[in-house]
């Protein structure tokens, strides 16, 4: 399968990585306008599938590491994949033959294609979480082992930093701080692997294509939209309703909180509390866990069923708040001892998404 | 300066341009409506003329007891403007000004270009060409890159002459705005007097969404002077030059220098004015506020004297920006609604058979209403219909009664819903009705205490521009310092309301009505984004332009 991301491909693409981003990874607006240059003065980037690729070509997945408030003023210029893949080839002595991004989730999914599209290159139909998270070996290719060195940062004056970490952990710990001296934001790679890995589990696959379906869905859906979400993700509404209360705070540089929709209509008398870390993690009713991460937990404007990123959430806003399961490698222990409820320092343990729906329907 | 004594609002909205006079205790002494002109200025100059005749011909007294005072119209020491002028200039691309856009943050940024998201015919309008130079700031205040003097100069040298302003923008320029000073130096080394748009002076953090409002702002330069002349030359003629002011989209005032140079500022001014002049009206500072007018309703929220803000950037003629307008629900229904009978159809609200708009016969109201021996059923027709209003000849409207009736029911039922989505908490509220269309409301709707429709409620736009009270703002990116986050808090207070005080508010009244904080996300260091604004009533001893003749 290869496909051309055209210019309809990538709006509805720009839609979905919205839902999938759960409340974070960027606005995925200034991924839209950035991709949409490059199609104008480089032509479309195309998508291929893991199967369409040598078993032992090169994978480099990548992104930004940073604070969403500076990649909506330092606006990337597009090179900064090219210098990414310049380093990685001549620290591995191999070549990158396509690029898949960290995260699908908000303007990370985004950018790697653009990054691609003007290298010429492909990007594949994968990406490390069929979501977005806020750490960087919350990754599948961490779940499968795969050694996230050499890692390499840059900005866009052509800075490079190269990165041997003794773990994952050390890799965020790292590539934080660099991000801070880069200004707040860097474009990142870790955990290269093979097409063959990734093949074996090291990827989460198709969420590209799903991505595009659920813009498509939202796009062309006649009335009822979250209906079409629905259909397309096989997700399940949470409640729909009204914000009353928003509280953040930051703590350690992640901005921790909480929001409250009140239920309106069909919903009226229903309250609902998320709890949110950068993305929303956790969905509760009356002490109950209706949803918590990994499953994606994703906040929808009742009228426009546009995703709203975790710091647009405000007072008032007419919601319906979605839940929908996760990659199935998130929920193996080791998954679930990465990006669980405990992981976020939650004191419960995972229930799948739908065994909750069907506990209290 | 003048001491304030009478003021004049006037409120150029869709359909009407609304003027009134009020005296030194607010009371109402004239008001008048006229219809909007296409060239708005026409419409300005006859709601003046007629406003100011009837001061003249009432001879009110400016007391409520005292004796009636003939001349009480050259009193008027303040004028207050809010218009629509800005945002028809930007739909119609009609006297425009041409840009050049220099943006500052290369190597950064360029993915994007300036205008990439602009309309074709709009960029070919306004665009003397752009360009993305070497430098901007980062999140904690030092350079992105070296500025790049030489390449802002260069650009100078390609498009001078063919330009009637420049428009500059920093990458956060909201953290320093040195490097776009820098650039306005240039500017007037190669340029001379042109008029330049500094983002920083414009908008808050997203630099596409600032830099388009300052490209805007530096387009529209030509309008806001064209109508802020218009209006002194209207004063002038009934000998009046008082001290002016232009309302802006939070429902506050700027001096009419400052409007001039940030015309797009009043781009949403009229609802802004309403919901103040509603709380005006009633001494409520705290209610859902619906304006009715004659093509379509706004129903705000009125916190704590100022209408609630929208979460969300507006779109100005397809251009995204990052101003807070009032957060609204706009509904196409208003006293000219056309009502028709479309057999078949289901209203959102179940009544069958009946059409509501989004059609209006407008300021023709008077001509094609049933009501005054028109034609055309209208909203208006129905309000007399059920009672609600006694206008015209009732008697007129006996023919279309089953469908005027059925049409007010699927009306309430769409403003009912546009109240509840509105309201941010659950429980009945207080609904204060205002516009000339207001008639069209109930007494009685769902999740509604209490409607109270005050008087002077078809004036309540200019009624707010002439009440307003002046306003200052800061919206930038604060690092902890030794004082911590209570410093950083005390000190964008502090700056707000020195832009308050600058734009002419009375620095004993000046209070902050609005503080939010925003963290900011991935960063080990503190640093916020702190949004204040403070606002005061207007004082004397502000620095302001007036008008000469």
């Amino acid at each position: 399968m290869k496909r051309l991301l055209d210019e309809p491909a990538l709006r509805s693409l720009a839609r979905g990585c919205a839902v999938l981003g759960t409340g974070g990874g960027g606005d995925p607006r200034i991924g839209l306008l950035l991709a949409l240059q490059a199609l104008e003065e480089v032509g479309p980037t195309e998508l291929v599938d893991l199967d369409d690729l040598p078993r032992d070509a090169l994978i480099m997945p990548c992104g930004m590491v940073g604070a969403p408030t500076v990649h909506i003023e330092k606006i990337e210029n597009g090179g900064e994949g090219a210098v990414l893949r310049e380093h990685l080839e001549r620290l591995t002595g191999r070549t990158v033959a396509a690029l898949m991004p960290a995260e699908i989730g908000g303007s990370n999914g985004l950018l790697p294609l653009t990054w691609a599209g003007r290298m010429g290159l492909p990007v594949v139909d994968a990406d490390g979480m069929g979501r977005a998270f806020p750490l960087i070996p919350q990754v599948s290719m961490h779940l499968a082992g795969i050694d996230p060195n050499p890692g390499v940062m840059t900005d866009e004056r052509g800075n490079v930093v190269v990165f041997r970490a003794i773990s994952g952990a050390w890799m965020e710990r790292l590539e934080r701080s660099a991000a801070v001296e880069f200004g707040g934001a860097g474009a990142a790679t870790e955990y290269i692997m093979t097409v063959a890995q990734a093949r074996d589990g090291a990827a989460v696959r198709g969420t590209f294509t799903l991505a595009i379906k659920i813009g498509d869905a939202l796009n062309t859906a006649v009335g009822d939209s979250m209906a079409a979400l629905v259909a397309v993700t096989g997700g399940f509404p949470l409640v729909t309703g009204k914000v009353t209360d928003v509280e953040r705070r930051t703590t350690k540089g992640f901005v921790r909180g909480s929001v409250v929709v009140e239920g309106l209509g069909d919903d009226a008398g229903r309250l609902l509390r998320l709890e949110i870390q950068n993305e929303n993690l956790v969905a509760l009713e009356q002490g109950r866990v209706l949803a918590s991460v990994p499953d994606l937990i994703t906040v929808l404007d009742s009228e426009t069923a546009d995703a709203i990123p975790t710091e647009r959430v405000r007072y008032g806003q007419r919601v319906t708040v979605i839940a929908m399961q996760c990659a199935p490698i998130w929920r193996s222990q080791f998954g679930l001892e990465t990006a669980g409820p405990r992981a976020f320092g939650y004191d419960f343990d995972y229930v799948p998404v739908e065994e909750l729906a069907g506990a209290y329907a | 300066m003048p001491t304030l004594d009478y003021r004049l609002g006037v409120d150029v909205g869709g359909t009407n341009t609304d003027a009134v006079i009020l005296d030194r205790s607010d009371q109402v002494l004239a008001k008048a409506k006229v219809p909007t002109t296409p060239d708005v200025t026409g419409g300005i100059v006859a709601a003046l003329d007629k406003v100011i005749g009837m001061s003249r011909a009432a001879a009110v007294p400016a007391r409520k007891d005292g004796p009636p005072e003939p001349r009480a119209v050259s009193r008027i020491t303040h004028a207050m403007l809010g218009t629509t002028h800005a945002t028809n200039a930007v739909l119609e691309r009609r006297k425009l000004h041409r840009v050049a856009v220099i943006r500052i943050g290369a190597p950064a940024t360029l993915g994007v270009r300036p205008m990439f998201e602009w309309p074709a015919d709009l960029t070919g309008v306004v665009s003397a060409g752009a360009t993305v130079v070497a430098g901007g700031i980062e999140f904690d205040g030092r350079d992105l890159s070296p500025f790049d003097e030489d390449a802002v100069a260069r650009f100078l040298g390609l498009v001078a002459g063919r330009c009637d302003g420049v428009a500059i923008t920093s990458v956060f320029a909201p953290v320093s705005p040195r490097h776009e000073l820098l650039a306005a130096e240039i500017v007037k080394r190669e340029l001379g007097e042109v008029h330049v748009s500094l983002s920083h002076e414009i908008g808050s953090v997203g630099l596409l969404e600032r830099e388009n409002a300052t490209i805007l702002n530096a387009a529209l330069a030509g309008v806001a002077s064209d109508v802020a002349s218009a209006l002194g030359q209207a004063l002038a003629a009934h000998n009046l030059s008082p001290v002016t002011f232009f309302a802006q989209n939070d429902g506050t005032l700027m001096a009419l220098d400052h409007a001039l140079r940030y015309p797009v500022l009043t781009i949403g001014s009229g609802p802004a004015n309403s919901i103040r002049g509603a709380a005006f009206l009633t001494g409520r500072t705290d209610a859902l506020v619906a304006d009715v007018g004659g093509t379509s309703t706004d129903v705000g929220v009125l916190v704590n004297g100022f209408p609630r803000e929208s979460s969300q950037g507006v779109e100005i003629g397809g251009i995204r920006t990052n101003f807070r307008m009032p957060d609204l629900v706009t509904i196409a229904l208003g006293g000219g609604t056309v009502v028709s009978g479309a057999l078949g159809q289901t209203l959102p609200g179940g009544e069958r058979g009946v059409r509501l708009g989004p059609e209006s016969v407008g300021y023709r109201l008077r001509d094609e209403a049933l009501v005054f021996g028109g034609s055309t059923p209208t909203l208006t027709d129905s309000a007399v219909a059920t009672g609600r209003a006694s206008l015209g000849d009732p008697s007129l409207a006996q023919p279309a009664l089953r469908l005027l009736k059925a049409a007010s029911r699927a009306a309430d039922l769409a403003l009912a819903d546009a109240i509840d989505r509105v309201k941010t908490a659950k429980g009945d509220l207080t609904l204060i009705a205002v516009g000339g269309g207001s008639i069209l409301i109930p007494d009685e709707l769902p999740g509604v205490s209490e409607v109270i429709r005050p008087d002077h409620f078809d004036a309540a736009n200019a009624i707010g521009a002439a009440i307003a009270s002046v306003s200052g703002q800061v919206d930038r990116i604060f690092h902890f310092g030794p004082g911590g986050r209570k410093a950083a808090l005390d000190e964008a207070s502090q700056e707000a309301r020195d832009h308050a005080v600058a734009a002419g508010a009375d620095p004993d009244t000046v209070q902050i009505v609005e503080l939010e904080e925003i963290p900011l996300a991935y960063l080990t260091s503190p640093a916020v984004r702190i949004r204040a604004k403070a606002a005061g009533a207007l004082g004397g001893l502000y620095e302001a332009t007036n008008y000469s003749g």
